[in-house]
């Protein structure tokens, strides 16, 4: 019998960058697609079905006395696998990870970012398996929680733990590559959901209108989030500013690249805002923000402890999507050759808007695969 | 929809690496040449019996859904089809052909690949007999008009032209290389 290994488990040895060795035997275009990455993740790929009649197209790419951690898309073939390696190759440490990269997909690791100056905590979940992060404040037995993932539950138990009572739930815009779980965990806790009202306009429900100007505080009025316009990804667009100190740029700035504008279909329009967004209004606040992003694309963005997260003047300096000077370069880079979109990001919108609701096992497929928000300079 | 078929395998409810695992064993049993339709309801079937095939050198023809079962339709490799040494002389190329189809000419095209081939994409008009039922149904096609004879690769063609001629038949052509290498109309059924 093979031994398990959790998505948990995993994930902490991937935060703590322990060196990891993975097998991910799912067909090829699935692993070229998207797959396990950390700093210290060595991974091969051999699909289940070429290991049939034997596991000699991999024996000589593993050391039978190392662990190795098989991969599959749901934990069957990855097991069927990890039972072939133990008693047909005499390998000794096989670990077949539980669920597959379904339950990876799923998988939040909570990491805490800081203190907050006046009490309170603010928190950056990291769902290592689709590089989306989402965020918990939380001050005085209040929370808020900011682009939630769909598995609501998690942070549920979270909030538990720390005795804080969520009362807001935010989106910094309608997402394309995740379901969020604002409008669930809202109805469920009593919450409010927040939403900015330009990239509401088809949604099917009542929410809270996201927008500059009206501040939303946490726990006494201790903590301030505080809405700042920032089109480009969606029309809404909206980064948030908390405790002064953080800034929240959704899918408009991440670490080492910037938002793409075309999931709606607008590119071409939403070039010019995407822009004024990075190059106009981000660059008048403050250069020692620190900027927490929406996803991230890279695993050499985690840092150790597993948080994604920049100085804003630093950007300035180095995320090359912050470095264009011309306009037209500018343009041709957001517009032109962008990665493929996200998996079912047309369905996805449309959950997002309430149009469509789709059974938990059909939003688990909709959501696989990596997030592609970005464009990479 | 119902494709005749040599084999059929059930492994519906079946969890990955099942679904694949059985094609393997019952694709073992198949003659070369031979169509197997696998049922399946685990929806990563698709993508990875395709990939199978691609990587065992078994041809994959495609894939229907109906309601929540996926029919995956796999022909076992032939050794014939990499033979490339053709006997019947009279040949057509695709360029031709596709100006006669799309000139709409009058012609005749006798498709004798399986139905589960023929099913997932044929020139439009073209008659499906595959070349094992030949010997029997070959009443079924006019003699004296003249016909264009296709498969995947013109093996099988040219076997069935071979035939069609020792009937009788006039004006046979064997059209090469086949629907492999088809970039013309077609339709599925």
């Amino acid at each position: 019998m093979t031994t398990p290994i959790t998505t948990e488990a995993l994930a902490k040895k991937v935060v703590n960058q322990e060196k990891i060795r993975i097998l991910d035997v799912r067909n090829t275009d699935e692993f070229d697609d998207w797959k396990i990455e950390g700093e210290n993740v060595e991974i091969i790929n051999e699909p289940y079905f070429n290991l049939l009649d034997g596991i000699e197209p991999v024996t000589g790419k593993l050391t039978k006395d190392q662990e190795v951690i098989v991969v599959c898309a749901k934990g069957g073939s990855s097991q069927m696998v990890a039972e072939l390696l133990e008693e047909e190759g005499g390998f000794s440490k096989v670990l077949n990870l539980e669920g597959g990269m379904k339950a990876w997909s799923e998988h939040l690791e909570p990491v805490k970012i800081a203190d907050l100056k006046q009490g309170g905590s603010l928190y950056q979940f990291v769902r290592l398996g689709k590089g989306c992060l989402s965020y918990m404040v939380e001050s005085d037995g209040e929370a808020a929680i900011i682009d939630i993932s769909r598995m609501i539950e998690k942070y549920e138990a979270f909030a538990k733990d720390k005795g804080v009572q969520i009362k807001h739930l935010i989106d910094t815009h309608l997402h394309a590559d995740h379901i969020s779980g604002g409008r669930a965990l809202a109805e469920k806790t009593g919450g409010t959901y927040h939403l900015p009202p330009k990239d509401a306009t088809e949604v099917t429900y009542d929410y809270t209108a996201l927008e500059e100007g009206n501040d939303i505080t946490v726990g006494n009025t201790k903590v301030k989030v505080q809405p700042i316009y920032s089109p480009g990804h969606t029309i809404g667009s909206t980064s948030l500013i908390i405790d002064d100190h953080y800034l929240l740029t959704g899918d408009i700035l991440f670490v080492k690249s910037i938002g793409r504008p075309d999931l709606a279909g607008k590119a071409e329009d939403w070039v010019g805002d995407l822009r004024h967004s990075l190059y106009k209004r981000y660059k008048e606040l403050s250069e020692d923000l620190i900027v927490l992003p929406a996803h991230y694309s890279f695993a050499e963005e985690l840092s150790e402890g597993g948080s994604v997260s920049a100085r804003l003047g630093d950007l300035y300096q180095r995320n090359e999507g912050l470095q264009v000077d011309s306009e037209e370069v500018f343009k041709k880079m957001v517009t032109e050759n962008l990665p493929p979109q996200p998996n079912a990001y047309q369905e996805i919108r449309e959950t997002n808007m309430g149009k469509i609701t789709p059974e938990d096992e059909k939003q688990r497929e909709m959501e696989t695969g990596p997030n592609r928000c970005a464009v990479h300079g | 929809m119902s494709m005749k078929v040599n084999e059929v395998l059930d492994a519906k409810g079946l969890a990955c690496p099942m679904p694949i695992v059985k094609t393997k064993k019952a694709i073992t049993n198949l003659e070369a040449g031979q169509v197997i339709e696998v049922q399946a309801t685990d929806k990563g079937s698709t993508a990875d019996i395709k990939a199978w095939a691609e990587s065992t050198g078994n041809h994959y023809l495609g894939t229907k859904e109906e309601g929540e079962v996926l029919k995956h339709y796999l022909r076992k490799a032939s050794e014939e089809e990499t033979k490339g040494e053709t006997q019947h002389e009279e040949v057509l190329d695709l360029e031709e052909l596709r100006n006669k189809v799309e000139g709409k000419e009058a012609i005749s095209i006798l498709d004798v690949r399986e139905p589960a081939e023929y099913a997932f994409g044929h020139i439009p008009g073209a008659v499906n007999i595959p070349l094992g039922e030949l010997e029997d149904r070959f009443k079924e096609l006019n003699m004296e008009q003249g016909i264009n004879v296709i498969c995947r690769t013109g093996n099988r063609s040219d076997l069935a032209a071979q035939k069609l001629v020792q009937k009788g038949f006039k004006n046979v052509k064997n059209v090469v290389p086949g629907m492999s290498s088809w970039e013309g109309p077609t339709e599925e059924n």
